[in-house]
């Protein structure tokens, strides 16, 4: 681990990959110091913000006093959403050219895995998943979209997602969803929190 | 009965702010809050409010309401502006008692960019997830305010603090930011070109971030950066290599390097100012 500064409030700690990151963020959260004021996981960092009143001090000695476990994949006691999935995405053929798949193998790529949300961001109730393998890295497309549809379920990079609402975008769509990702009446208001492991389900092509 | 603010009228851009909903990135949700979280701490304090209680962030002037109810006390801070009740000049930084049917209106500021009217209970509009602050880039929190829109005032528990002086902020025309070397620092081709260059906000800033022109800070590598975690006062450099200094409403991770970020209370005198302004950054170790 790296620890990097991030102004005076805050210190960024950079990992080896995703996992150790994925670990060291649930390690701080577990933790719950009343040092840190806010906790941002990322693909391979955790920014961590020192609380109101508190020395970034705390915080950098806290990081150095963790001992992260790594997360088990396969931990049957994390939440799991099942996300019914609509394959008819604009991008599968292309999803399946760049990965040298059939169409039904993409699916079949997608369902057979079990994802976990790494980190958030983007929009409120946007989960950054990742899964087993390599089999569906794929860049973002080379052009976004101005606009894709609330429940689009894409992938870009080493990550799957589904759009919580209509905005612009450049991942490649697969399929979509009618599961409200994001519904601010619900409590917690985002289906996909880091942690949660996540199972698409074929509702259909 | 308690009392009410009902908006005249709003300016180019009117909000209801307190000091944020920290801790929610994991679901994709920035912290928001006051642009210019000094001067909201500030008007609150005057009042005798929790310093994070709900105000009207008023951006470039033009914010008129109306008392209703009963009376109530309120205080401007932030961008210095003409402030008058029924036409009557009334100043800044300081409590003003009102009565119902009062008009209290802010003019265009003489000095900065966002000013801060809070009200003595503080604004009691339903809290999101916690809080009472419109993010102009989730959309979330309470709308921006409209003419017509009745601002209920929290019943007041704290006796009105004896303060009667409190220090204006100084508008020093020349803005320099200190800032720490990023994380990202070295993926620029000389990171010390943000302290050599005068920098103009553009139009196109917002409470997202503030766009610099006036340079370029080269990138010095080819490679995508995997997404990071932003902050506000985070200086990120896109590929066009004109810097953004995120703001309140940054978003939660970014894919473009932080080649600086500035101190937090300066951030706080970056929020006012105002498009086509000029600053400076100036380099401080990170304690």
């Amino acid at each position: 681990m790296r620890l990097l500064p991030y102004g005076d409030r805050a210190v960024l700690a950079e990992l080896a990959d995703g996992e150790e990151a994925m670990a060291l963020a649930a390690a701080v959260r577990e933790a719950a110091a009343p040092c840190v004021g806010a906790l941002v996981p990322a693909a391979r960092t955790v920014l961590v913000v020192a609380a109101d009143g508190t020395a970034v001090e705390e915080v950098t000695r806290l990081l150095g006093s963790l001992r992260p476990v790594p997360l088990d994949p396969a931990d049957e006691g994390a939440e799991l959403v099942e996300v019914p999935v609509r394959y008819d995405g604009e991008d599968l053929e292309d999803v399946a050219r760049l990965t040298g798949l059939s169409v039904a193998e993409v699916v079949a790529a997608h369902t057979g895995q079990t994802w976990r949300v790494a980190f958030g961001g983007f929009a409120p109730g946007f989960g950054y998943l990742v899964g087993e393998d390599e089999r569906l890295h794929v860049p973002r497309r080379e052009e976004s979209r101005t606009r894709v549809p609330a429940g689009a379920v894409g992938l870009a990079g080493e990550y799957a997602g589904v759009y919580p609402r209509e905005s612009p975008g450049g991942w490649q769509l697969l399929g979509h969803t009618d599961l409200a990702l994001w519904d601010l009446d619900r409590d917690p208001p985002a289906l996909l929190r880091p942690g949660v492991r996540v199972r698409f389900v074929e509702a259909g092509r | 009965m308690s009392a009410t603010l009902t908006v005249r009228a709003t300016g180019p851009l009117a909000l209801v702010e307190d000091l944020g909903r920290p801790g929610l990135a994991g679901i994709g949700v920035g912290r928001s809050g006051a642009a210019d979280r000094a001067s909201l701490r500030l008007a609150n304090r005057v009042l005798g409010n929790e310093e994070g209680a709900a105000a009207v962030e008023v951006t470039a002037g033009g914010l008129v309401v109306e008392v209703g109810g009963e009376e109530l006390t309120f205080c401007v801070t932030g961008a210095r502006c003409p402030v008058t009740v029924d036409g009557r000049d009334v100043g800044t930084h300081d409590p003003v008692r009102v009565a119902v049917g009062s008009r209290v209106r802010l003019a265009a500021p003489t000095h900065g960019l966002r000013s801060y009217l809070a009200v003595r209970g503080g604004l009691d509009v339903p809290a999101v997830l916690g809080a009472r602050s419109h993010d102009v880039l989730a959309h979330l929190g309470p709308a921006p305010l409209r003419e017509g829109d009745v601002l209920p005032v929290r019943a007041v528990e704290r006796p009105l603090p004896g303060v009667d002086h409190v220090p204006w902020p100084r508008w020093d025309p020349d803005v320099v930011l200190r800032a720490v070397r990023g994380p990202r620092a070295d993926w620029a081709r000389d990171v010390d070109v943000l302290t050599t260059t005068v920098w103009t906000a553009s139009d196109r800033s917002n409470r997202v971030g503030m766009r610099l022109a006036g340079g370029r800070v080269e990138h010095a590598r080819e490679e995508q950066l995997p997404s990071e975690g932003i902050w506000r006062g985070a200086v990120q450099v896109p590929p066009s290599g004109e810097p953004v200094l995120f703001l309140a409403d940054h978003p939660v991770t970014g894919g473009y390097p932080v080649v600086a970020v500035v101190v937090g209370e300066d951030v706080d005198r970056a929020a006012q100012v105002g498009p086509g302004e000029r600053l400076t950054f100036r380099w401080v170790e990170a304690p």
